[in-house]
């Protein structure tokens, strides 16, 4: 039971990181690849944890998970402000 | 099913090393330099050298990285050309192809190597991670000289500075808007990472960790910190700091004379007092290393007035 969870979330996971590729790759503005990228990478990683957690053995491993995925949120979501506002303040400039 | 993912990973670690060597842009060369170290991280996790694993994570991919960034964003100011020459620079090529060449011969020729048996010896060095017992007990003169290397390239990066600048704060000033993104980043960041630095040196002794990881990761949190504009750059002449720079090789030097005088010799560490002293040795050096590692990303004393 333990594992068809863990392979049904880390699946979803999977899914969301090639869905968030995909629009890097496709999308045609800088805002909607960066908006494709957070969004996609930090449900992927979600689904991810959520996935392993499944397998831990301990709570201790459980917490960590959750401190990777709230750290990586953290980490990505000011990231892509920040690229955000360089993108807009080079697009004013010229 | 592993097999699989070894060939992906070093498929990937080659391509990525082409993609850094062939590119066209400097910048696309700095991304792809990082995700290779990236890629090599995972590489040694899955060859079980955690400890090698975190120091090429943090310190080539990490802040190997930023130092490129700066350097990127310092051409760019200055209008530098941005391409990369694209014609085979025929000396270097040789002089590259003749070390790989040098370097398989010695692969084949030499026999394999006899390492001693560390688990014997594993007891007396104090701790129980067998690296930390190799940098910091058998083979302590490499990493002494290492943190020499660090102070040393600090000193020439400062010897760049011009001589008017060298009382200003260190490195171009950092813009963030008081209460935006940035400036929550690093007031948020750094307990967390405080907390996880210290851990990594602490953890050192016994399991994967030690002063280079711990100290980078802490330098991280001051760099944030630094540009997210909640603490002011550093002064040449602000003694605190001179004195954190000087710290870790100073304590491993006098542990050092302290074997000469009352042990068998330069840095040897009696077995009973070992662990109280790598523990010392590790905790200053740590200090050490991230002031100088933020120093060196920070760069020379500059008015960062030229580059406006």
């Amino acid at each position: 039971m333990a594992d068809l969870a863990t392979y049904l979330l880390t699946g979803l996971g999977l899914v969301f990181f090639i869905a968030g590729t995909v629009g890097l790759v496709r999308f045609p503005d800088q805002f909607s690849r960066l908006h494709a990228l957070t969004k996609g990478d930090n449900l992927g990683l979600g689904f991810i944890a959520l996935g392993v957690a499944f397998q831990a053995e301990s709570w201790a491993q459980l917490a960590m998970l959750a401190l990777i995925w709230v750290l990586a949120l953290l980490a990505a979501g000011t990231v892509a402000q920040l690229v955000a506002r360089a993108a807009l303040t080079e697009q004013d400039k010229p | 099913m592993s097999v699989a993912l070894d060939i992906t990973l070093c498929a990937l670690v080659l391509g990525v090393g082409w993609a850094t060597v062939a590119g066209h842009g400097v910048f696309r060369a700095v991304i792809f330099f990082i995700t290779y170290g990236l890629l090599l991280a995972i590489v040694w996790a899955r060859l079980g050298a955690y400890d090698v694993a975190l120091a090429e994570a943090a310190i080539s991919a990490g802040l190997t990285g930023v130092l490129l960034l700066a350097a990127h964003g310092r051409l760019r100011r200055l209008n530098a050309s941005q391409e990369v020459p694209l014609h085979l620079n025929l000396p270097a090529a040789v002089v590259a192809v003749g070390i790989a060449a040098g370097l398989g011969w010695a692969w084949f020729a030499l026999p394999a190597p006899t390492a001693p048996d560390l688990s014997q010896a594993l007891p007396q060095s104090g701790v129980g991670n067998p690296v930390t017992a190799v940098l910091l007990n058998f083979r302590a003169w490499d990493t002494l000289l290492e943190s020499v290397i660090l102070l040393a390239a600090l000193l020439g990066l400062w010897m760049l500075a011009r001589d008017h600048a060298w009382d200003k704060p260190l490195g171009l000033p950092y813009h963030a808007r008081p209460g935006g993104v940035l400036a929550s980043f690093g007031r948020v960041l750094p307990p967390i990472g405080l907390i996880f630095g210290v851990y990594l040196v602490w953890a050192g002794a016994d399991t994967t960790g030690g002063a280079f990881q711990g100290g980078t990761v802490l330098a991280a949190v001051c760099l944030v910190t630094i540009m997210a504009g909640v603490l002011h750059a550093p002064r040449v002449e602000q003694a605190a700091w001179r004195a954190a720079l000087v710290l870790g090789p100073g304590v491993f030097v006098l542990s050092g004379i302290a074997g000469a005088v009352f042990a068998q010799g330069f840095l040897a560490l009696p077995p009973a007092l070992a662990k109280p002293a790598i523990v010392t040795i590790e905790a200053a050096l740590t200090v050490s290393i991230a002031v100088t590692l933020v120093l060196l990303v920070i760069g020379p004393p500059d008015e960062g007035e030229q580059d406006a």
